[in-house]
């Protein structure tokens, strides 16, 4: 049996350096955002990011657990290995004034803004206790308490409605800025560039964040994209992209910062590509034959972005046992959601009948 | 304290499945991400990963085992941190489970602005005659005026001042903060658009037609029409798109089409389609005001008539509400839009022959005014539907319906369907023709359920 997931990373101080991957490209006599260095976070901060790194992993765990016994049904898309992009960028973010929109992947993003996690988890088993009272499921989720916009099935459609958010956001001057997410795939859909267009015409404050987990279900980036480094398609718009380290929280923390810095000052959108890596399959029903096994150990091996968070903690002092301690509380805060999920009542009949519209006719 | 593995479902329809092989035995530590089996189901051989670190205790099912129903307990692991790491599976349910943790707070119900009646018009109100296209540009721009968080936007909806002047004026007035023209990507600014309302502006989205709004439907339909039900009510969409739809003329296939039966088939959207100018004014009016989504449906050959508009103040109508524009006691004709027109002609030729039509324009489509066409059906007992549009799952073939299933006892003939030809818009000119519904073919159907 492989022992790999035990392996210790190395402890070994990180300088600080550039945080992209490869360097942005220069376009002559047009201003471009400065390059991200890796975000320097104090032990609070990192306590921080792997306190919530670790409790998207194990509720996303223990929602395929849940899918296993038949208590989650449908389409059930999860975020494990990812878990950096959502925590490193939203930290970055200001609740209730910058928006965040997703696609169908979206428990770790909700999850990203310390929204309850027995919520989420009611919604995924289709309760009346759950975030969209049982009637969205796992690809519906929003709060519009925290600005968070779902939630969307539809490839590409969020970038759009994004795109909207951010216009509002510019509408009405709040000050905030739209972090919109989408994936390698949908970064091939028409109406991304149709709303990349607009965006930069109209100046929008929004980050356009591509989670390019190699893999569009089946069909990996290269297979698809004629331009495989996503980070350059909003040249032709004149967006600035950046190709950051999806699986380091500090190098997309720090190209949070970049892009916020970008954004808020008035100039326009910014596209980010951050590489990360899905574990799982596209969704629990896919059996993920195309790619093989030793591929998905050898990035939990080697870039696993909480093993590598651990490391870090270990630089500034906090113990084994401290991690242990943090690991063992999230484990009983999943397992509360998932009591909570499964023994909460689903809706009553008669909502079926409500929401349907909002006034009377 | 041991965890049980059970047999998981690895698909939204799988039952049961076979145990095809072990890749553990009895006695291997695992962790989690380690693959304990493979799992045939019927579409694909899958994985089953451990999510527990721990033992592998016990093998219930052996391999090779056929038709292991979902749940079954087919191991067990003894995990090396127990208490906190009783997989769901193994913990019992709990007693004092604390009470469910109210989700986010629905937005207050809307304080209902809509009207349910059509506004009385005192005596002696004057009236302004207005082109139907006058009273679209009307509505929205006292809409404008009232509530900051309206604006429109769309192809030549600024500089233009409106591909065929329905938004004339509107950027002088509000500028190009508020009036804003968008590339030709319907799909984008219609997403632009509702994700605009999402985040709780008001947005007016004009179609040039809406033969173009088909690259925009998801928007429409996924975006906007779900989004309160898939939130449980908290995520609202108040976006109206309009703009003219249905046949013009000589225009051809592609931009000759009524798409009204589409969206009013969507729970969730509210369709509108007027006929007469004051109906457009105080219509698009409500529509701007409701908190739901909204398709308002023109009709492009409308635009230049002109009409009686009362002047009013905030004239604002009804949604959801039919009228009955010539009252008559022989035969109901019921239409929508241009067709509403056709209809009136065709009752002024029956009343030539002695047949007194009654004719009812439902306004509204989605949600229809069933009790107005049931209420006329009762008085006149005959009924014709006249659609500028295809005879096939219809606006025309929802009103039979509603009339087989609710009003069966007050039919005295077959109620008849008065549509456009079922094939697409030719541009010949008598073909075009040919294809219309007009005013005698619909004056033949009532003749006819009167068997003349």
């Amino acid at each position: 049996m492989a022992k790999a997931a035990k392996k210790k990373t190395p402890a070994k101080k990180r300088t600080r350096k550039k945080a992209t991957t490869t360097p942005g490209d220069m376009i002559p006599n047009r201003e471009r955002p400065k390059e991200p260095d890796l975000y320097q976070a104090n032990k609070e901060e990192l306590l921080q990011f792997y306190q919530q790194m670790l409790l998207i992993r194990r509720f996303e765990e223990k929602a395929g657990q849940l899918y296993g016994l038949g208590l989650i049904g449908g389409f059930c898309h999860l975020y494990i290995g990812q878990e950096a992009v959502a925590i490193g960028l939203q930290s970055a973010l200001t609740p209730g004034k910058d928006s965040v929109i997703t696609g169908y992947r979206d428990h770790g993003h909700m999850l990203a803004y310390g929204i309850d996690p027995k919520v989420i988890m009611a919604e995924l088993t289709g309760r009346a206790a759950g975030i969209s009272e049982g009637k969205g499921g796992s690809m519906h989720m929003f709060s519009t308490e925290h600005k968070f916009y779902g939630g969307h099935g539809i490839v590409g459609a969020q970038v759009s409605l994004g795109a909207g958010l951010a216009f509002k956001h510019k509408y009405t001057e709040d000050g905030g800025v739209c972090l919109a997410y989408f994936g390698d795939g949908a970064a091939n859909q028409g109406q991304v560039y149709e709303s990349f267009n607009m965006a930069e015409l109209w100046k929008l404050p929004i980050i356009f964040v591509i989670e390019n987990n190699q893999y569009a279900m089946g069909t990996s980036v290269n297979r698809a994209s004629s331009e495989d480094q996503l980070y350059r398609r909003g040249e032709s718009f004149r967006i600035p992209g950046l190709q950051i380290d999806g699986m380091d929280v500090l190098a997309v923390r720090g190209a949070a910062e970049t892009a916020i810095e970008w954004v808020r000052g008035g100039k326009g959108p910014i596209l980010l590509e951050m590489k990360t890596y899905r574990y799982r399959g596209h969704s629990m029903s896919d059996p993920a034959k195309y790619r093989s096994r030793d591929e998905v150990q050898s990035v939990r091996e080697k870039s696993d972005p909480i093993e590598r968070l651990k490391a870090e903690l270990a630089n500034v002092g906090v113990s084994d046992d401290e991690m242990k301690a943090l690991d063992k509380e999230i484990r009983q805060q999943v397992n509360a959601a998932a009591d909570f999920a499964e023994n909460s009542p689903e809706p009553e009949p008669s909502e079926l009948y409500t929401d349907v519209l909002v006034e009377s006719y | 304290m041991a965890i049980e593995l059970k047999m998981p479902a690895l698909s939204p329809t799988m039952e049961e499945g076979t145990l095809a092989k072990w890749l553990v035995k009895e006695g291997d530590e695992v962790t989690a991400g380690d693959i304990l089996a493979e799992i045939e189901t019927d579409k694909a051989t899958m994985e089953f990963e451990a999510v527990d670190e721990g033992t592998v205790s016990s093998i219930l099912i052996q391999e090779g085992t056929d038709n292991v129903a979902v749940g079954t307990i087919i191991a067990t692991l003894t995990g090396e941190d127990d208490d906190a790491d009783a997989g769901a599976a193994a913990s019992p349910p709990p007693q004092a489970e604390e009470a469910p943790q109210p989700v986010a707070e629905k937005p207050p119900a809307p304080v209902i602005s809509q009207p349910t009646a059509d506004p009385a018009i005192p005596e002696g109100t004057a009236m302004q005659s207005t082109t139907v296209r006058e009273a679209l540009r009307d509505a929205m721009a006292e809409e404008m005026r009232s509530d900051e968080r309206v604006f429109v936007m769309g192809e030549e909806v600024a500089e233009y001042q409106g591909a065929y002047k329905v938004t004339q004026g509107l950027l002088d007035e509000f500028g190009d903060r508020r009036v804003i023209d968008t590339p030709i990507t319907e799909y984008g600014f219609a997403g632009i658009g509702t994700g605009a309302a999402m985040g709780g502006l008001r947005p007016i989205v004009e179609f040039m037609t809406f033969n173009f709004a088909m690259q925009a439907i998801d928007h429409i339909i996924n975006s906007a029409a779900k989004t309160n039900y898939m939130s449980g009510g908290q995520m609202r969409c108040p976006v109206v798109f309009r703009g003219p739809n249905g046949a013009a003329a000589r225009v051809g296939a592609q931009h000759s089409q009524n798409f009204a039966p589409w969206y009013a088939g969507v729970p969730g959207l509210i369709v509108i389609s007027p006929y007469d100018a004051a109906d457009a004014k105080g219509l698009l009016k409500a529509a701007i005001r409701t908190t739901d989504p909204v398709v308002f449906l023109e009709n492009e050959l409308l635009y230049g008539r002109s009409f009686d508009v009362p002047e009013i103040d905030d004239y604002v109508l009804p949604i959801g509400k039919a009228r009955i524009i010539r009252e008559g006691s022989d035969v109901t004709i019921v239409s929508y839009s241009i067709g509403v027109g056709m209809a009136l002609e065709a009752a002024e030729t029956l009343a030539g022959e002695g047949i007194d039509a009654e004719v009812i324009d439902l306004r509204t489509i989605r949600p229809l005014d069933r009790q107005a066409v049931l209420d006329s059906l009762a008085k006149t007992n005959r009924m014709v539907v006249a659609e500028e549009g295809w005879p096939v799952c219809s606006v025309g073939s929802e009103i039979l319906a509603i009339c087989m299933e609710e009003g069966f006892d007050d039919l005295d003939a077959p109620v008849l369907r008065v549509t456009n030809e079922d094939v697409p818009m030719p541009y010949a000119a008598n073909l075009e023709a040919a294809a219309l519904v007009n005013a005698d073919k619909i004056a033949q159907a009532a003749r006819a359920t009167l068997g003349r």
